[in-house]
């Protein structure tokens, strides 16, 4: 009982704040804003990929999902206007866009991705072309 | 000899030592019941009330418990990730589980006037200051 008390108690203590890691480019922006890279959960099944990205203050609208040449790119943008004339008396977490880029290991049906926006959260789904799907192959 | 008849300042040191260890583990530590900084909050003035934003993206809004008293506020709640069975996971950075934090203002609030609001991930407190706590204009006769 006191165990597994202590159990609850570990677990509860795990969550922990995530420094936001900034997006390194080579190219200068040219904004001002800084750039973050989402927190990103990504698991695949047999016909696929998922991806999920915590953009925590992106608003649906706001939300760019590219994907070219293999690569999967990701743009959050928030609006910064919300943030002006608020005068700051005690921080924790930096505000800024959001941006991350993937590259595809497996081929993706393009015309049928689809995307979720839930509280902060984007879930993509992105669907394999079919060549590209597991199967399985009897041996005769 | 010495050691049944123990000197008159180990029964202090002892307790000395208890109070520290109290100190040392999560007990008194902030004066409430919170555990971690989990999660982050920034604080802003918006003239005499204040403006709490915490960042909480994918947490369901009625797991959300919030709570204010006197000149503090307690935000807790629960954090769940769930995968679907028979997947591989590639990369797994979110975190996920129970948090409980308390955040003390230097100014008293006036609890029944709190609003709180969450929208796209990020909860926003409007913390207005107590009528009783704003300072008071005297006029020169």
């Amino acid at each position: 009982m006191a165990a597994a008390q202590e159990l609850q108690v570990q677990k509860k203590r795990d969550l922990e704040v995530q420094k936001k890691r900034e997006l390194e480019t080579k190219e200068e922006k040219t904004v001002p804003a800084r750039i973050f890279l989402p927190i990103t959960d990504i698991y695949e099944a047999s016909d696929a990929l998922t991806v999920i990205l915590e953009m925590p203050g992106v608003e649906k609208g706001n939300v760019s999902v590219q994907v070219e040449d293999g690569a999967l790119k990701v743009e959050g943008r928030l609006e910064l206007g919300k943030y002006q004339g608020l005068v700051p008396l005690y921080t924790e977490y930096n505000v800024g866009h959001y941006s991350r880029s993937f590259r595809l290991s497996s081929k993706i049906d393009q015309s049928k991705i689809s995307a979720e926006m839930k509280d902060g959260v984007l879930f993509l789904t992105l669907p394999k072309v079919e060549e590209a799907r597991a199967r399985t192959i009897k041996v005769s | 000899m010495i050691s049944t008849f123990a000197g008159p300042f180990d029964v202090l040191f002892d307790l000395q030592r208890a109070l520290e260890e109290r100190l040392a583990s999560d007990w008194l530590h902030d004066q409430t019941a919170s555990l971690g900084p989990f999660p982050p909050i920034n604080v802003f003035q918006q003239g005499d009330d204040i403006l709490a934003i915490v960042e909480l993206p994918g947490v369901d809004k009625d797991s959300l418990q919030i709570q204010a008293k006197e000149n503090t506020i307690r935000i807790a709640g629960k954090k769940t990730v769930a995968y679907p069975e028979g997947i591989s996971l590639h990369r797994c950075e979110r975190t996920f589980g129970e948090f409980d934090r308390t955040l003390s203002l230097p100014v008293k609030l006036n609890a029944d006037k709190i609003k709180a609001e969450y929208r796209d991930g990020i909860l926003a407190l409007f913390l207005p200051r107590a009528e009783d706590d704003k300072p008071r204009s005297i006029k020169i006769n």
